[in-house]
């Protein structure tokens, strides 16, 4: 695949900083599964290596000040995109009372109500009708704000999916639906449990206009988001944005992944969404080489501090366990 | 006897009913090519090909109703939720058809269905993945629900559950999955509704069932070092429930504790606890004592998800309540 990266369109700020944010999900990434290996983490840990183009892409489109962003159980590299502190995320995943949702939901279920991060959903396809009730509240209100709703290939077909699209048509709500394909529903190919091939299609039955996107290609997937948020905020109506990617690890800490090929792993490094952003800012001289590695470490400075911290954190304590039942 | 995990006593009692009955199917994410998320389907898509054992999408109130309509016609299906957290997708399907299609056809529909996963807290999972949620399907006229806890009655009761004509609900845990033990070769059924005494004890009764079996059979051992004998009534099938012996194991000790991992509120502790109190309420010595989880949805942080749980030390607890020790 022949990609193209519209490098001269942006200031340099702007890409460094998409550069830096993949970076430290990739970073944040590796601490989280490295301390997950040491027991500090347990439970479901769901990694988003490999698909951090997609949510640093498309929330560089959002404004989080009037926009809103749901997403799945894989939900770290979106809290980070989202501009989340590392330590209190890590001290989530750590089940800290510094963690974001106080050591009650763990790596599954990151939330920032400031941040608009509606969260970290465990249930497939579940979240999907509750971003599109916070679209509503948004036209209900009068507010010029875009939900931002993220599932996987294997969510499609729930009829949380299905349902919630056609409320978002008849209802004409702001919202962008967007299925991360990263083609693997925990160990089951797409291909194998769906009728249709490609699911960008499958919004057009609800009067939805969908597109496939190039998630290995942060630009790609930046300005394809721009257009749907766009869309959205000025006329008030629903997009589906299919992003193409690839998760590099198990689906979670416990799969080994012996349901694809090693070519097939080999074939998509290739197609690093980090490291083919780099080779371009490198070749158009917004970086160099040296300045990639600084920021590299930086990243790693960033995820180690981050578990140094949730490390050093407290427990919550017993009494909590009764808090936050009801309000 | 060969000694098996509860993962392998599963999947034998599965693998003999698709040999013995062509009708019998399994259907759900993850079980063909995968073998199952726990394992416990491993082998029988290559065993039984993709038209038995069928990989479903991630669609559960879809695959769950697909299975009843075929029960309806004619097949046996096992569906396997991946974990009964999800079940929750396919309530309706569950409540409102496999449960009362019999009754509201006046009889000319039998459902002979098995819905099987694994059900309870595990690790490090919270709230929306760790939850025991028996109490909604035993509500529910018109269902079976077993909750079997031993390597043995697995199998047992997973071979009578398949050939029931009626839905049934059988409740795993993904902790026991590796729990070991003695399983005889060859075949045996284990009728459901029947109750098992796990130890036979004087001072008192506690009945439980499914994972806290583990939980109270420590608890008995060190009560036993202390000097007082519990008997421990394994409910092993929750609807229809063996009042009976129940009963009689309350009328002999005159005490009575019931352990169930699921909330308090309107459980099998409460209902249990209810019964003997009124059907035994001459014997009784003491008042009822139960132990369930906490009130409240399951936290992630590993100390407080332990203490949502019951544990040996609270069994003790309310055992001495019972015999006015504390
Ligand atoms: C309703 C429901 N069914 C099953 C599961 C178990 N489960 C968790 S993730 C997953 C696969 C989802 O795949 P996909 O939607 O492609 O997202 P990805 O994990 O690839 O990000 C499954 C089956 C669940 N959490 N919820
Ligand atoms: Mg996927």
């Amino acid at each position: 695949m022949s990609r193209v990266f519209t490098i001269e369109k942006y200031s340099r700020e702007f890409l460094i900083d998409l550069l830096k944010k993949m970076i430290l999900i990739r970073r944040f990434e590796e601490k989280a599964g490295q301390m997950y290996g040491l027991q500090k983490i347990g439970g479901f840990c769901h990694l988003y290596i490999g698909q951090e183009a997609v949510a640093v892409g498309s929330i560089a489109a959002l404004d989080l000040s009037e926009d809103y962003v749901l997403t799945t159980y894989r939900d770290h590299g979106h809290a980070l995109a989202c501009g989340m502190d590392p330590k209190v995320l890590m001290a989530e995943l750590y089940g800290k009372i510094t963690g974001c949702s106080k050591g009650k939901g763990g790596s599954m279920h990151l939330f920032d109500v400031e941040n608009h991060m509606y969260g970290g959903h465990g249930i497939v396809g579940s979240h999907i009708p509750l971003a599109t009730g916070v679209a509503l509240k948004l036209k209900y209100k009068g507010e010029a704000g875009v939900v931002a709703c993220y599932f996987g290939d294997g969510a499609i077909h729930q009829g949380s999916f299905h349902e919630s699209l056609n409320m978002a048509k008849i209802w004409d709500l702001p919202i962008v639906y967007i299925c991360e394909n990263n083609q693997y529903g925990m160990g089951t190919n797409y291909e194998r449990i769906s009728s249709v091939r490609d699911f960008y299609k499958m919004g057009r039955s609800y009067g939805i206009p969908g597109k496939q996107v190039d998630g290995m290609n942060v630009l790609e997937v930046y300005e394809e988001m721009l257009q749907a948020v766009r869309i959205a905020r000025e006329s008030g109506l629903s997009s589906f944005l299919e992003i193409k990617t690839y998760r590099y690890r198990g689906h979670s800490m416990s799969d080994p992944a012996k349901y694809r090929t090693r070519e097939e792993l080999d074939e998509y490094r290739q197609q690093d969404p980090i490291l083919l952003f780099k080779d371009a800012l490198i070749e158009y001289g917004i970086i160099s080489e040296d300045d990639y590695k600084a920021m590299d470490n930086e990243c790693k400075v960033i995820s180690n501090n981050a578990a140094e911290f949730a490390e050093m954190s407290e427990e919550p304590g017993l009494e909590t366990l009764y808090e936050d039942v009801l309000a | 006897m060969p000694i098996i995990t509860y993962r392998d006593a599963l999947r034998e009692a599965m693998d003999e009913e698709m040999a013995r009955d062509e009708n019998v199917i399994l259907l759900g994410e993850e079980v063909a090519e995968y073998n199952g998320a726990y394992k416990v389907s491993q082998g029988l898509w290559d065993k039984y090909g993709s038209g038995r054992v069928i990989d479903t999408p991630i669609t559960e109130e879809g695959f769950t109703g697909v299975g009843i309509g075929a029960a309806m016609a004619g097949l046996r299906p096992i569906v396997e939720w991946m974990t009964v957290n999800f079940s929750i997708m396919a309530l309706d399907q569950v409540i409102n058809n496999a449960a009362k299609m019999r009754y509201m056809s006046g009889g000319q529909f039998n459902v002979p269905i098995v819905f099987r996963g694994p059900n309870g807290p595990a690790e490090y999972l919270a709230a929306q993945h760790s939850q025991a949620l028996q109490t909604l399907f035993v509500h529910i006229p018109g269902l079976k629900v077993v909750a079997p806890a031993t390597p043995y009655d697995a199998k047992g009761l997973l071979k009578s559950a398949i050939r029931d004509d009626n839905p049934v609900i059988f409740l795993e845990g993904e902790l026991m999955y590796q729990w070991k033990g003695e399983v005889p070769d060859g075949e045996y059924l284990i009728p459901i509704g029947k109750a098992d005494i796990k130890r036979e004890g004087e001072d008192v009764t506690i009945v439980t069932y499914s994972k806290p079996l583990r939980v109270v059979e420590e608890a008995a051992a060190e009560l036993a070092k202390r000097g007082i004998e519990a008997e421990i009534v394994d409910l092993r099938s929750l609807r229809p429930l063996d009042e009976e012996t129940i009963y009689r194991s309350v009328k002999k000790t005159n005490r009575c504790v019931v352990v169930d991992e699921s909330w308090p509120m309107v459980s099998v502790a409460s209902h249990v606890g209810w019964m003997v109190s009124r059907n035994c309420f001459d014997d009784l010595d003491a008042p009822v004592e139960l132990v369930t989880s906490e009130d409240v949805p399951m936290p992630y942080n590993h100390r407080l998800e332990l203490a949502v749980q019951p544990s040996v030390e609270k069994v003790i607890k309310a055992v001495q309540k019972v015999m006015y020790l504390v």
